[in-house]
């Protein structure tokens, strides 16, 4: 895999003094969908910024396919496409119009055969001629996806692409961008929504507090920190975990009616078997048991408050 | 040079004067076309002639100018304005185009809708008063300079505003009032002293006097000095959006 973007020992401290990133480092690799996952005011939408010109670093160096953002603006820009957070649009422009517009504002020369081809992949086209002001909030959100792609971008910038948009279209969006993934573009998303980096993406980063605390591979992510637990159904309740089982980690629940083991994925021997035998020993019976997986969710959470 | 996100924005902000044509263009010509009904073919009749000149026809050059002046200002003012309200300026920011480029598409726009507007007021006017025009090339030619550098004015005057009062004050506060004092309605070497001399420190005397020579070959002051004014104005202007692009002033934080 190559590095599309390389972020090196990037700062920026806005003028009010306000330090919304501290020094981050970051390679995108190219073809992939990476999740900057992180809280409100974390600094995700400052490092997308900075990658596509809108706010200048403080200190630091970003090269994208090799060339510097500020010296090789031109080419840089070309290639990536920003989807922002806020719905900005020109309200009174058509569909058409507006993403058209695009196109030639990143210097592509007039191509309606593909400006169709976006449209119709978004389901806008039945709306090109509607005035964007009398779209609904997530067609004006699929406005902004349409002009992002207007120009072919080999690299997609999404801030926030499904916040305040229903079930429905969220479900849309991860169709969509899993569709732009799979013919060669670079996505790079930014979210608050869990599920949604869960989903999606191949790599999350945690950022919080503009600093990047974790990055790797989601699926890796979730088996290196992701605890597993078995919940088991006593037979009859219990008033107190028996001696004989003090070495497990166990968690007796309100009531004395169900017992809860943590456990280590990770380790050789996952110490079930042990426990069940000692349960049964002790004469504890159990009617029904299940298992549950900590989801990305839980270890955000444990993630940020640890940082904290 | 990203010649076609000039374009763009060019076709972009022509396409929203077509859009706004009430208001962009049958207002200013109405407005203007008033005075020449009011002081051209009503009242003009019992005024003395100016330096030999009418003084229907006479007021027009100023009048052109004043409408230009304001016209200019405003259209560059609020198509920059507009996209930081909306927030839609993260487009032009995140495009491969320098902000030199920003600035011709915007200020290119506004000059030629004002450049258009100045000839259908001509053109109207000359159906009410009698209008003799000296030297075309040189109408045009001020014509251009004063649209172009008002709309890099307009441009500046845009990205400073933090608000859409302040979009107005600027015509409407300072252009309007020294116009109509910078010698539209009169010949400043009517005034007696000292305001003859206190006029002479208001720019617009200069661009009023340069453009009236183009029509009727009479001037208030120096043809030279007019055009050496009209063009400092506009490397100051240069000056400005460099300094703003350079900074980052109020677009980059």
């Amino acid at each position: 895999m190559n590095a599309i973007i390389s972020i090196k020992d990037v700062s920026k401290t806005y003028a009010s003094g306000h330090v919304a990133l501290k020094t981050v480092n970051l390679d995108i690799e190219e073809r992939e969908i990476f999740a900057l996952l992180g809280p409100n005011g974390a600094g995700k939408t400052t490092l997308i910024s900075i990658i596509c010109g809108i706010v200048n670093p403080t200190s630091g160096n970003i090269t994208v396919d090799g060339r510097d953002i500020a010296r090789d603006y031109r080419t840089v820009r070309a290639m990536i496409g920003l989807v922002p957070q806020e719905l900005s649009t020109d309200m009174f422009e058509t569909v058409w119009a507006t993403v058209s517009f695009s196109r030639g504002l990143f210097g592509k020369p007039s191509n309606p055969a593909y400006v169709e081809k976006v449209l119709r992949d978004l389901s806008l086209w039945d709306k090109r001629d509607s005035r964007i002001m009398t779209l609904s909030g997530g067609m004006k959100r699929r406005v902004l996806i349409a002009k992002a792609l207007a120009h072919e971008p080999r690299i997609l910038f999404l801030d926030e692409p499904t916040a305040g948009v229903d079930v429905e279209l969220r479900k849309d969006m991860w169709e969509i961008v899993r569709g732009l993934r799979n013919s060669g573009v670079t996505v790079i998303l930014t979210t608050h929504y869990i599920e949604e980096a869960e989903e999606m993406a191949d790599r999350v980063g945690v950022i919080t507090n503009g600093e990047l605390i974790l990055v790797q591979d989601k699926v890796e992510l979730m088996r290196k920190l992701g605890k597993k637990q078995l919940v088991l159904d006593l037979q009859k309740p219990i008033s107190a975990i028996p001696a004989a089982l003090a070495s497990y980690a166990l968690e007796l629940a309100p009531g004395g009616g169900a017992l809860t083991f943590t456990y280590d994925t990770q380790a050789d021997r996952t110490g079930i078997t042990a426990l069940l035998n000692d349960m049964r020993e002790a004469g504890i019976g159990f009617k029904d048991l299940a298992t549950h997986q900590s989801s990305l969710e839980d270890i955000f959470v444990d993630l940020v408050r640890q940082s904290q | 040079m990203n010649l076609t996100a000039v374009r763009a924005i060019y076709a972009f902000e022509m396409h929203r004067w077509g859009r706004t044509l009430l208001q962009s263009i049958v207002s200013p010509v109405l407005s203007t076309s008033l005075y020449f009904i009011v002081f051209g073919a009503a009242i003009g009749s019992r005024i003395s002639q100016i330096d030999g000149v009418p003084y229907g026809a006479f007021i027009v050059p100023g009048l052109v100018m004043l409408m230009l002046l304001t016209e200019s200002t405003s259209n560059a003012a609020f198509g920059i304005y507009f996209p930081r309200f909306t927030g839609t300026i993260y487009e032009l920011l995140s495009a491969p185009i320098s902000p030199f480029e920003i600035a011709l598409g915007y200020v290119g726009a506004a000059a030629t809708k004002s450049v258009i507007l100045g000839l259908i007021i001509l053109a109207t006017a000359s159906l009410f008063v009698p209008l003799r025009i000296a030297h075309p090339v040189w109408m045009i030619a001020f014509l251009l300079l004063t649209a172009v550098t008002f709309s890099l004015f307009g441009f500046i005057i845009g990205i400073w505003a933090d608000g859409f009062e302040k979009l107005q004050v600027v015509p409407m506060l300072i252009l309007t009032p020294l116009t109509f004092l910078g010698g539209t309605f009169y010949s400043i070497n009517m005034l007696p002293e000292p305001w003859h001399t206190v006029t002479l420190f208001n720019p617009i005397v200069y661009l009023i006097s340069g453009f009236r020579w183009s029509f009727y070959e009479i001037s208030d002051v120096n043809v030279g000095i007019s055009l050496a004014m009209t063009l400092s104005f506009l490397t100051l202007c240069l000056v400005v959006i460099w300094w703003i692009f350079r900074t980052g002033y109020r677009i980059k934080a």
